[in-house]
């Protein structure tokens, strides 16, 4: 099947058989499935035109829905970031009852549908729910307001941040923060400068991820967010919106926006890693 | 965005079972500071993992035994049932080939773009699973680039299964890929070069050898993708329509239930979702327990 290909440059020469049929039905299926639609998308908003493009990017709808897309998934993981690495830490170096059902729970929202999340969600932060009643008599509201929006992109992107750093606190080695203890630095000390720091590019790399799921989430947030335009409406829904009024221009254009600036976001990210991985040795 | 997109699973996988318990250095903080971070974790958890959760299957029941049994079984809702487990039917083993071929060349050979190719198996990750739907109707709607062609000859694929199915497979696709890649990777070829040179035909060493060498993975993966399979919601509603009884999945079908106010029976649907969600997690659990060891051994060598 390969073989007449064994001789040319592009690839190493092996013994095995089947780069030929693997490879193809990879590339088939990735052009089908995911290349040439994702194509027709950039095709679609390019065709608008310069300014209508423009009048649809910088509309303050389009605008409103990418921050709070943007930030909310910002502030969603960074959140996740700070739980996660404590969660990930009570998971790898503590013993306690239950501890291994813990560590199969955090994959919860990996498992559970997206919709079921979001009505679950719903239902108990809203202002007669199990949490929202809690909290109702402060004046606080959760659901349907920007903070819902956070909470369920907070449920969406738990996962990520916890399944990057644990791998790396298990190989990390006792000894050196013995020997950290023992040359006299501190607890805190220890962890902030011998623990902490080759935990980072795996910290950071669980953050975009988290990040990254965030932005484009849908089915979690439509639920809990109460879906009022330039305050709670997110940049998915506006694209659910623009389809629905048969404005595919309009879609296709938000889409794009969303998906280069995702993008951009997450190579700039892997630079800045790629950099503290020099600096810190194979890590 | 390679790195960045793609989290080494295998590595997770395998964690449970390679957890040196040398390392587990109990006692490093204090008693105080430790329980004051298990409360702060299982809280956090509480919050937003388990209430969730419980709320699902409380809400479920809310309007008793007979209501339930009433809103699992009424046409629309089986025929949302139906309609899910054929979409995942269909989407899954198309994702399992295509999977394990990818594995295999990525694997297997080395050749030119092949860092590219992995980010590109993983590009549906970082996709809207709403510009997923999106992008299939720009191609196939009845506006859309084929639109006019597909209506010529009668074919339809948006607000009907083709597209659900596309959609799905569009959300799926990397996972059986990444479960697969870093395994086979680390297994090497050695087995398979070696059956090869005492004459075992290529299809015999990979239905032999390299498959069962990797079932594990492969399982995780299908596992995972079918998960998100019958639970994907952004994408399908895109493509779907939403015509009851045809182009319904059970996602869709809770949210209409719950924007129609029929929230109990809309929780009765979405109890079925958690309850698939609980299976897919213990399964995944057991796997990772049971088989992270030979996993992780396999990894070594």
């Amino acid at each position: 099947m390969a073989a007449s290909a064994a001789s040319s440059s592009w690839r190493q020469p092996s013994v095995l058989p089947g780069l030929g049929l693997s490879l193809g039905i990879t590339l088939t299926a990735l052009s089908l499935v995911v290349l040439i639609p994702l194509a027709a998308l950039f095709i679609k908003a390019a065709s608008a035109g310069p300014a209508e493009i423009w009048a649809i990017a910088t509309s303050p709808r389009t605008l409103a829905a990418l921050r709070l897309s943007f930030l909310g998934a910002l502030f969603a993981a960074s959140i996740n970031a700070v739980f996660g690495l404590i969660l990930a830490w009570v998971l790898v170096r503590y013993e306690f009852p239950g501890r291994r059902l813990v560590d199969a729970a955090v994959d919860l929202p990996f498992a559970l549908p997206t919709a079921v999340a979001g009505i679950a969600l719903a239902a108990i932060y809203a202002p007669n729910g199990w949490v929202g009643s809690l909290l109702a008599p402060y004046g606080i509201k959760i659901a349907y307001t920007p903070l819902g929006v956070m909470v369920a992109l907070i449920f969406i992107g738990l996962p990520f941040v916890v399944r990057m750093v644990q791998p790396v606190l298990e190989e990390s080695q006792g000894d050196i923060e013995e020997a950290a203890a023992l040359l006299g630095a501190s607890r805190l000390r220890t962890i902030f400068t011998v623990v902490l720091p080759p935990v980072m590019p795996a910290l950071l790399t669980g953050f975009v991820l988290a990040f990254a799921r965030a932005v484009g989430e849908y089915g979690s947030v439509i639920f809990i967010a109460g879906n009022v335009p330039m305050v709670s409406e997110i940049a998915p829904l506006l694209i659910v919106i623009k389809l629905e009024q048969f404005d595919y221009a309009g879609a296709a254009v938000i889409a794009t926006m969303m998906l280069l600036i995702s993008f951009a976001l997450i190579l700039l990210v892997n630079l800045i890693q790629a950099r503290t991985r020099r600096k810190l040795g194979d890590v | 965005m390679s790195e960045a997109t793609l989290p080494d699973r295998a590595t997770n996988l395998a964690a449970p079972a390679a957890r040196p318990r040398t390392a587990r250095r109990t006692g490093a903080e204090g008693p105080v500071v430790q329980l004051l971070l298990i409360t702060v974790s299982l809280a956090f958890l509480l919050l937003f993992l388990l209430l969730p959760l419980i709320s699902v299957f409380v809400e479920a029941g809310a309007r008793g035994w007979a209501a339930y049994r009433e809103a699992i079984t009424e046409p629309d809702a089986v025929a949302a049932i139906r309609l899910t487990l054929l979409v995942a039917a269909i989407a899954v083993p198309f994702n399992v080939v295509v999977g394990i071929a990818a594995a295999w060349a990525i694997a297997k050979f080395e050749f030119t773009g092949k860092n590219l190719l992995i980010s590109l198996i993983d590009l549906p990750f970082s996709v809207s699973p709403v510009i997923s739907g999106l992008v299939y109707v720009l191609l196939f709607g009845a506006q859309g680039y084929l639109g006019p062609f597909l209506k010529a000859n009668g074919i339809e694929i948006i607000f009907a299964l083709p597209g659900l199915i596309l959609a799905t497979i569009f959300v799926t696709f990397p996972f059986v890929a990444r479960e697969l890649i870093p395994h086979m990777q680390a297994l090497g070829s050695t087995d398979e070069e070696a059956a090869l040179t005492l004459g075992a035909s290529p299809w015999r060493v990979f239905f032999a050898i390299t498959l069962p060498n990797v079932k594990w993975s492969l399982f995780y993966g299908i596992l995972l993708c079918n998960a998100r399979a019958m639970g994907e919601f952004g994408a399908v509603a895109v493509v779907s329509g939403k015509i009851r009884g045809l182009t319904n999945t059970m996602p869709l079908h809770v949210e209409i239930l719950y924007n129609e106010y029929m929230g109990a029976a809309a929780f009765a649907v979405a109890s079925l979702l958690a309850g698939l969600a609980l299976v897919t997690l213990a399964l995944k659990s057991l796997l990772e327990w049971r088989y992270g060891d030979a996993i992780a051994a396999a990894r070594r060598h």
